[in-house]
């Protein structure tokens, strides 16, 4: 049994710090740094612990267990999602030093990022621990506000515009989701969702408020067609901002759309929705590929690319789903899935880290500005190289192991468009990743020349991006952590 | 349950103080009809008893954003009618509320009769949560972790707010500043009728423990009070940068949060041992109190004026 701190502390400790970055400005970096540290070394010992003892920790809040109260529990799945926030947050928070460090006088961008990106990972943390699902509404307000005023946050007029765009699909998204919420409550008189598991039956009012729970959870993770507002909100961010935007925000609205239909109700997902979500997950890979394929910004790329690598996430459905003759493929699917997650978000942060620096350093994030930056940043380029392995699913990286599990479940049951979807998306990725990496290595002009950079900002996205290659390399202990508290219907099939 | 003829007006009203804030494209009659719409609404809380939800709908959802929304119109200039919208959009979004609709009315009908609820659970344990209102119980204690989290959503939305200063204006004053002539109708006002919500003001935060009343609808009160002595003229706004009224923003949900992490020493969170329950609710109420009414201050003044010339 694991002390309740270690599951508190991952929320409280970045939330004392933005308090602290509110009332006290001058300390708000190292209050920022040392909290996510805090929650980092929480996170690492719950996954050694579920790892070790097999099962999941759980806390019941002030003592009263749910149905009264709410209760905090990681297993396996919580627990790798706490580790990846922690790290790629205390990664960003590092970088984030250089542009809204304290500089001897408080400034707008300087006092305002502090207190909104500790409340974005503490908002991360919460829902990634909660069992409950108005909890989850509450993590997701914090978690939508953060973001949306973190996208506004360098104050030009597309930035605003892209934020309020923003705001308007998290909004209407979290109305839905509460309205599924307070049905299921209706239905079930409990939030919990061991307790709506127990109880849950197929019928009229269950399937109307699960789904609404995912078509609002649908357009907070942006998938096609709701997500109009992705590429302008992460591109108008402040890169280490969108670093966190893309690789870790619609992570949290994704994990909830699991717990709806894999913890909390399992059994009930008909083909229909599993093929519905499938193939707006499929049509997001090729669709968003595309487009990432024409852009000419680095920034506008990467952000395209979140567009198309989010479009794996709801073939799980699909994929875990199918008829019974499936069955025995449905936990590699899943698990592919949930790797993909963690893989996409260390290398989507690593990326956006890197757009950052090579930014700051060309002046501009068209492809032409930072063309033959790899003389000026080899560091930088060299992790942008290993990000785009893990992204285009090549070995030995974390989105290799995420895409073989899921081809392998795909091709094993038969369902090989689903597979074919999955290939097509790695060669697309390919495509529209070699264009960036060609003009990062290409020869400089010889008069061209770069700003300097500390060299902070090219170190942190190299070590992300190291970490979700090594994701791949030891593969056996993320495939075993995320067995840890698998929910039943990962293994018997959402139908 | 038969519907009176009280009620079936309340609907009625209600559903065309919608359709009027809706359509149409003054700006200014959309949002008077969504304030009377907010009123409506917290009728129809009072005739289903209850009164909490009423209280907070009244102060928050028709009050408190009626002037947000209101400041913002002021702010517009001369855009008083709204931009047509494209015909795709409005028949997207005509189907998509329909659709929503028929299934939340399909989803109702096959609810349980009966209700299910925890009514009978936190009346239970209601002894043992300290306060006397059940609604108090939940909200501080059984589920007090929601209330903490959502009393630094709060936070969070006037540091968005202050976010979109404009660069030279940081550490002004927020909002515009007010003239009132001097002996006039608002300044007379601004005199009179803080004494009185200063009274109502605290009386519900206090209420709030064994009846209807609590942090958030009191804190509405209480920031009413103040933004009417500030639009009066008697008082400006402090500076965005003023120390005090930064650590005053956070009092509430540190103390709450403080208070949380102290069951940590006996193995628990945000825990409330019976013996000490009422004053500690009841303290963190008062803090919380304070920061909310603060914060609802400064989301409504907006945020720090230009630095003048």
């Amino acid at each position: 049994m694991v002390h309740p701190a270690l599951l508190v502390a991952p929320i409280a400790a970045p939330l004392l710090a933005a308090l602290l970055a509110i009332a006290f400005p001058r300390g708000a970096v190292a209050a920022a740094l040392s909290a996510v540290g805090v929650a980092l070394v929480a996170s690492l010992v719950l996954v050694v612990e579920v790892a070790r003892t097999g099962t999941g920790a759980a806390l019941a809040i002030g003592g009263w267990p749910p149905p009264l109260g709410i209760a905090l529990e990681a297993d396996g799945l919580s627990a790798m999602f706490l580790l990846a926030a922690s790290t790629i947050g205390l990664g960003v928070l590092v970088v984030a030093q250089g542009p809204f460090g304290w500089t001897g006088r408080e400034t707008r961008k300087g006092y305002s990022f502090w207190p909104l990106a500790l409340c974005l990972l503490a908002a991360l943390n919460a829902i990634f621990l909660s069992r409950d699902f108005f909890n989850f509404y509450v993590g997701l307000e914090l978690l939508s506000l953060s973001a949306v005023a973190l996208v506004a946050l360098d104050g030009k007029r597309e930035a605003i515009e892209a934020a309020l765009r923003y705001l308007m699909f998290a909004l209407v998204g979290s109305l839905l989701y509460l309205l599924g919420a307070a049905l299921l409550y209706a239905q079930y008189g409990t939030l919990d969702i061991g307790l709506i598991a127990a109880s849950a039956e197929t019928n009229g009012p269950t399937l109307v408020a699960a789904g609404l729970m995912t078509a609002g959870l649908a357009a907070k993770t942006a998938l096609f067609p709701l997500h109009a507002w992705l590429p302008s909100a992460h591109t108008g961010a402040p890169a280490v901002a969108s670093a966190m935007l893309s690789a870790l925000v619609p992570k949290a609205s994704f994990f909830i759309l699991v717990r709806v239909w894999f913890d909390a109700l399992p059994g009930q997902a008909g083909p229909g929705l599993t093929l519905v979500l499938g193939t707006m997950g499929a049509v997001a890979i090729v669709y968003g590929s595309i487009l990432a394929l024409l852009q000419e910004r680095l920034k506008l790329i990467i952000a395209y690319s979140t567009v198309a690598q989010l479009g794996y996430l709801f073939l799980v459905f699909p994929l875990a789903g199918g008829d019974s003759t499936a069955q025995p493929w449905f936990a590699g699917a899943w698990t592919g899935g949930m790797v993909h997650a963690v893989s996409h978000g260390l290398a989507k942060a690593a990326m956006f880290l890197c757009a950052g620096a090579m930014m700051a350093a060309a002046g501009g994030d068209k492809l032409s500005d930072v063309r033959g930056i790899v003389a000026k940043m080899p560091l930088a380029t060299f992790a942008f190289a290993l990000a785009a392995v893990t992204l285009m699913g090549l070995p030995p990286s974390g989105g290799f192991l995420a895409k073989y599990l899921m081809l392998t479940a795909a091709f094993a049951s038969g369902a090989w468009v689903w597979g074919a979807v999955v290939l097509a998306g790695g060669l697309l990725a390919a495509l529209y990743l070699y264009r960036p990496l060609a003009s990062l290595f290409a020869p400089a002009d010889p008069d061209r020349t770069f700003t300097s950079v500390p060299l902070r900002t090219e170190l942190v996205p190299l070590a992300l991006a190291l970490v979700a290659v090594l994701l791949g390399v030891a593969s056996q202990f993320p495939y075993d952590i995320l067995q840890v508290g698998r929910s039943v219907a990962a293994e018997a099939g959402l139908e | 349950m038969i519907a009176s003829g009280f009620d079936i007006t309340v609907c009625v009203l209600l559903c065309l103080c919608a359709l009027a804030a809706v359509t149409g494209r003054d700006t200014f009659r959309a949002i008077v009809f969504f304030i009377v719409y907010g009123l409506l609404i917290s009728v129809a809380w009072l005739r289903i008893d209850a009164i909490d939800v009423a209280l907070a709908e009244a102060a928050i959802g028709a009050g408190l954003t009626g002037v947000l929304l209101l400041g913002a119109f002021g702010q517009m200039g001369s855009a008083d009618t709204m931009a047509r919208e494209p015909r795709g959009a409005v028949l997207i979004a005509l189907v998509a509320g329909a659709g929503i609709g028929a299934a939340v009315l399909f989803a109702v009908q096959g609810l349980p009769p009966e209700g299910a609820g925890l009514t009978a659970e936190v009346l239970a344990q209601l002894e043992a949560s300290g306060v006397g209102n059940p609604v108090t119980a939940v909200l501080l204690n059984f589920r007090g972790y929601d209330t903490l989290l959502e009393s630094i959503v709060l936070l969070v939305a006037l540091i968005g707010v202050w976010s979109v200063a404009s660069e030279t204006g940081w550490g002004e004053r927020p909002g515009i500043v007010h003239h009132a002539r001097a002996g006039g109708t608002l300044q007379s006002f601004g005199r009179f009728l803080p004494a009185i919500g200063l009274v109502i003001g605290a009386y519900i935060v206090w209420a709030g423990s064994s009846g209807p009343g609590g942090a958030f609808q009191g804190g509405t009160v209480l920031a009413a009070v103040a933004i009417l002595t500030i639009l009066a003229g008697l008082v400006d706004a402090p500076r965005v940068t003023t120390r005090w009224l930064r650590w005053a923003l956070v009092m509430g949900p540190g103390v709450f949060l403080g208070v949380a992490l102290l069951g940590l020493f006996g193995g628990a969170f945000l825990v409330f041992p019976q013996a000490v329950a009422y004053p500690a609710i009841v303290a963190i109420e008062i803090v919380l109190t304070a920061s909310i009414a603060l914060t609802l201050v400064l989301l409504v003044l907006g945020p720090p004026r230009e630095a003048p010339q």
